[in-house]
């Protein structure tokens, strides 16, 4: 047929890739773990071992997929319009989490601002219940002393944010063809990334309160806690971005899977800055 | 246009068997699944609710204990929300996006099978509540604590449930958006695009900003059932309604994710079938904008009778009406649209009529609810059931009704029998308002909501609406068996079977190709 000017940008065919067995895959394993989960919540002696079963088979599933794309990338079969979808894909995703966490800090929010003056107030069900944060709640007679923000919240904070800027110079490393500088770099991102997470598991052991303590308890470790599950997830995929520079994958054209990670690792950074303030500082 | 038949080579006809659905990257066998899992999850919900209404059938307690009848209530609602409405929409959003923007198929077709096939999972773990010790969920679908935190064992599935439901939304909204953004043919641009599409688009940005937030809200939920903590306890230093604020802050946006596709439907078959352009399609779109970014400062008029400052009460009973203006834009310009077309009633057309009347009874029993005053003395009783039903069955599910009679003859090749298409039509426009119209009426008589037992006064409104569900059940089985005959056979379609319809479906064969515009198509 004869493909009229206006669509000769649009002429080569989107890629729709052949039937895969990993979506289903990945059903199997999130109902695996979260029944096991459950049963692991109730003491079911099941439990841990439905969750392992879960989490393999999540992991089986992983690596089967991203192998999948990794080979397609590789092979050439994704074009500029293939690749502008991933952009767009990974922007949404992005925006998912920032609501996530945004929920989450709303709760921060209310409790200290709204929900504790109320508290206050009600003088005939509590009496001598004052609103000053941190609380555990006029029910619970335990006293607060939260983490000292100018300690190791700080010097995490210069961490991460090391991070950035060695990650940045990664990528810099990648675009002008200088594969050391990439590899170095990303190597020094990951160190500081399991620097962060071995310092917050640090203080959470030293830390004189726990989560069931009242809603400073509960909104500390969620908060910090999520954050910290997803420099988790950054270094795992900074680590697979890594072995895949190692192996070569990555051109100065064409390295969205770097460029995702790095969106994603410098968004969970903006996240250590809000919870350095709102919850550590003021 | 030629390039339509172009088909590849290597994949052009579908795999078969059973691995052709587990496996499956195509949208139009995903947009099936889709819509089939939602019809099983419609007739599961709904025989709950011939349950409920067999119970309310006469005052008293006949067949179940109120415990059980909390059961039936809460998953009445939960699975026809999370298991009919919204996996039928997506399912229609799988078959025509794409065949509507000529898009080769969704942008991320692995994650399309995912999206649906984490439904079942999902679908396996709420109904397996019925089975656990301590019986289903029965706090309620809105999940409220402290409630919700001291049910037993189902209540934990159903949060891993419904975790599972949101990854499934989310990354089904994302794919939808980017194949919408990235995928459309050349020449199509954003004001050019079906409206229907545009519902979806916006739909999808709701979906993306606040299931996440529902996210929050439930894992708050775990955290305080299973480790301790005091989100929702006041003597912890939390606050029971802080869960309201987050659940409904989610939630209002929610009911619009299931009407908004619904208002594309409609603005699909009205000018189809009155042989006129969508009339105001600019107003339209900016709408449908309007709506969605009401709907995230209006949450807190589901929780006007919590306490609230006489601010915010009035913030969000002001917001609530303003609503009404976007609302009330799309109505006038169904009606315009009608106005002087060349009319003929098809079923779909039919259905999409009867939304327009019957969901504006729906909106303006809304407006009754959004003012403060009246809205703490009708705070859970029937008035907001009949509400919510005229927006959600008479809106929601008439749509799609409707959607699928105007469709069915482009995806299965078939034309459905419309003898038996309008007997189903008006069978449940009947049954729908003798079942819900008398709800308004029980509930300005204060009857509450969620009650197995009633007072006897209000017996023979409920005798009305008992009766009225169930020939509005019964009428759905006729629904199934007119879907069942076309699938199977029925006169050829053709390409355009509706004569005003415009759109690049009919541009494909009936049933379209397993792969169609491989090559985009040149929209001018």
């Amino acid at each position: 047929m004869q493909a009229p000017a206006e669509y000769a940008a649009h002429a080569d065919v989107y890629y729709v890739p052949p039937p895969s067995i990993w979506p289903i895959v990945g059903s199997v394993a999130l109902l695996t773990l979260a029944a096991g989960f459950v049963m692991v919540l109730h003491q079911m002696a099941a439990g841990p071992l439905l969750m392992a079963l879960g989490a393999a088979i999540l992991l089986v599933m992983l690596c089967g997929w991203f192998g999948a794309v990794i080979r397609e990338s590789l092979s050439g079969k994704y074009d500029a319009q293939v690749d502008a979808s991933f952009r767009w894909g990974m922007v949404w995703f992005i925006f998912s989490e920032v609501m996530f966490f945004a929920g989450f800090f709303g709760a921060l929010f209310y409790a200290r601002n709204v929900a504790l003056s109320m508290l206050a107030d009600a003088q005939l069900l509590w009496p001598g219940f004052t609103a000053a944060w941190p609380t555990a709640g006029p029910g619970m007679k335990t006293a607060i002393t939260p983490v000292e923000a100018w300690g190791i919240p700080a010097f995490n904070t210069l961490v991460l944010l090391s991070s950035g800027a060695t990650l940045t110079w990664a990528h810099r490393g990648l675009q002008r063809g200088r594969p050391l500088q990439l590899k170095l770099g990303l190597a020094l991102t990951i160190a500081l990334g399991v620097l962060f997470i071995g310092l917050q598991i640090h203080e959470y052991g030293a830390a004189a309160f726990t989560i069931r303590d009242g809603i400073y308890g509960a909104t500390f470790y969620l908060l910090t806690g999520f954050h910290g599950f997803h420099v988790l997830l950054g270094t795992v995929m900074l680590s697979v971005v890594l072995m895949r520079s190692l192996a070569g994958h990555f051109t100065p054209a064409r390295h969205f899977a770097f460029v995702a990670v790095a969106w994603y690792w410098h968004f969970v950074d903006v996240i250590w800055l809000l919870l350095f303030i709102f919850v550590y500082c003021l | 246009m030629n390039s339509d038949a172009i088909a590849l080579d290597d994949h052009s006809h579908a795999p078969s068997g059973v691995m052709r659905w587990l496996t499956s990257t195509n949208h139009k066998d995903i947009g099936t699944l889709y819509l089939c899992f939602s019809l099983l999850m419609f007739f599961f919900a709904g025989a709950l609710a011939m349950l409920i209404r067999a119970e309310l059938f006469q005052p008293g307690l006949q067949l179940f204990q109120p415990a059980v009848f909390n059961q039936l209530t809460t998953m009445h609602g939960l699975i026809m929300i999370f298991g009919a409405i919204m996996p039928s929409l997506v399912g229609f959003a799988n078959w025509q996006v794409p065949l509507m923007i000529g898009a080769s198929d969704m942008a991320f077709p692995r994650l399309n099978n995912w999206s649906f096939w984490l439904l079942p999972a999902a679908g396996i773990l709420l109904i397996s509540t019925f089975f656990v010790p301590g019986g289903a969920l029965a706090g309620g679908w809105t999940m409220y604590p402290p409630l919700f935190i001291q049910g037993g064992i189902a209540y934990d599935i159903a949060i891993l449930a419904v975790h599972i439901l949101g990854v499934s939304s989310i990354m089904g909204a994302i794919n939808i958006i980017v194949t919408i953004l990235n995928m459309r043919a050349p020449g199509m641009t954003l004001m050019k695009m079906p409206m229907f599409v545009w519902t979806w688009l916006i739909t999808a940005f709701l979906l993306v900003a606040v299931m996440p937030v529902l996210a929050c809200a439930i894992t708050m939920l775990l955290a305080d059932r299973n480790f301790g903590t005091h989100f929702f306890d006041a003597a912890g230093g939390g606050d029971p309604v802080m869960f309201q604020h987050l659940f409904w802050f989610f939630g209002h946006p929610e009911v619009y994710i299931m009407i908004l596709p619904a208002f594309g439907i409609v603005s699909t078959i009205i000018p189809t079938f009155a042989r006129k352009p969508l009339f105001g399609y600019v107003s339209m779109v900016y709408a449908v904008a309007s709506i969605a970014f009401l709907s995230f400062i209006v949450w807190a008029h589901h929780m006007f009778t919590t306490g609230m400052p006489l601010g915010g009460q009035l913030f969000f009973m002001y917001t609530t009406m303003l609503i009404a203006i976007p609302t009330g834009i799309k109505v006038f310009n169904w009606v315009a649209t009608l106005w002087r077309g060349s009319i003929s009633f098809e079923t779909p057309m039919l259905f999409a009529l009867a939304f327009v009347f019957l969901f504006t009874i729906g909106g303006f029993s809304g407006l009754v609810l959004s003012l403060v005053p009246v809205d703490i003395q009708l705070q859970d009783t029937y008035y907001v059931v009949a509400h919510f039903h005229y927006v959600l069955f008479s809106g929601s599910a008439m749509a799609i009704m409707g959607g699928v009679y105007y469709w069915l003859p482009k995806w299965t090749g078939h034309l459905y029998d419309e003898r038996l298409g309008k007997i189903h039509f008006w069978l449940t426009a009947v049954a729908f308002n003798i079942t819900f119209f008398p709800m308004h009426f029980l509930g300005l008589a204060g009857m509450p909501r969620r009650i197995p037992d009633y007072a006897l006064q209000f017996a023979d409104f409920n005798r009305i609406a008992s009766l009225g569900a169930f020939l509005l059940g019964a009428s759905q089985l006729l629904w199934l068996y007119i879907v069942i005959k076309c699938v199977r056979g029925g006169a050829p379609a053709g390409n355009q079977p509706w004569d005003g319809a415009d759109t690049l479906e009919w541009t494909q064969t009936s049933p379209p190709p397993y792969h169609s515009f491989v090559i985009p198509p040149l929209v001018k």
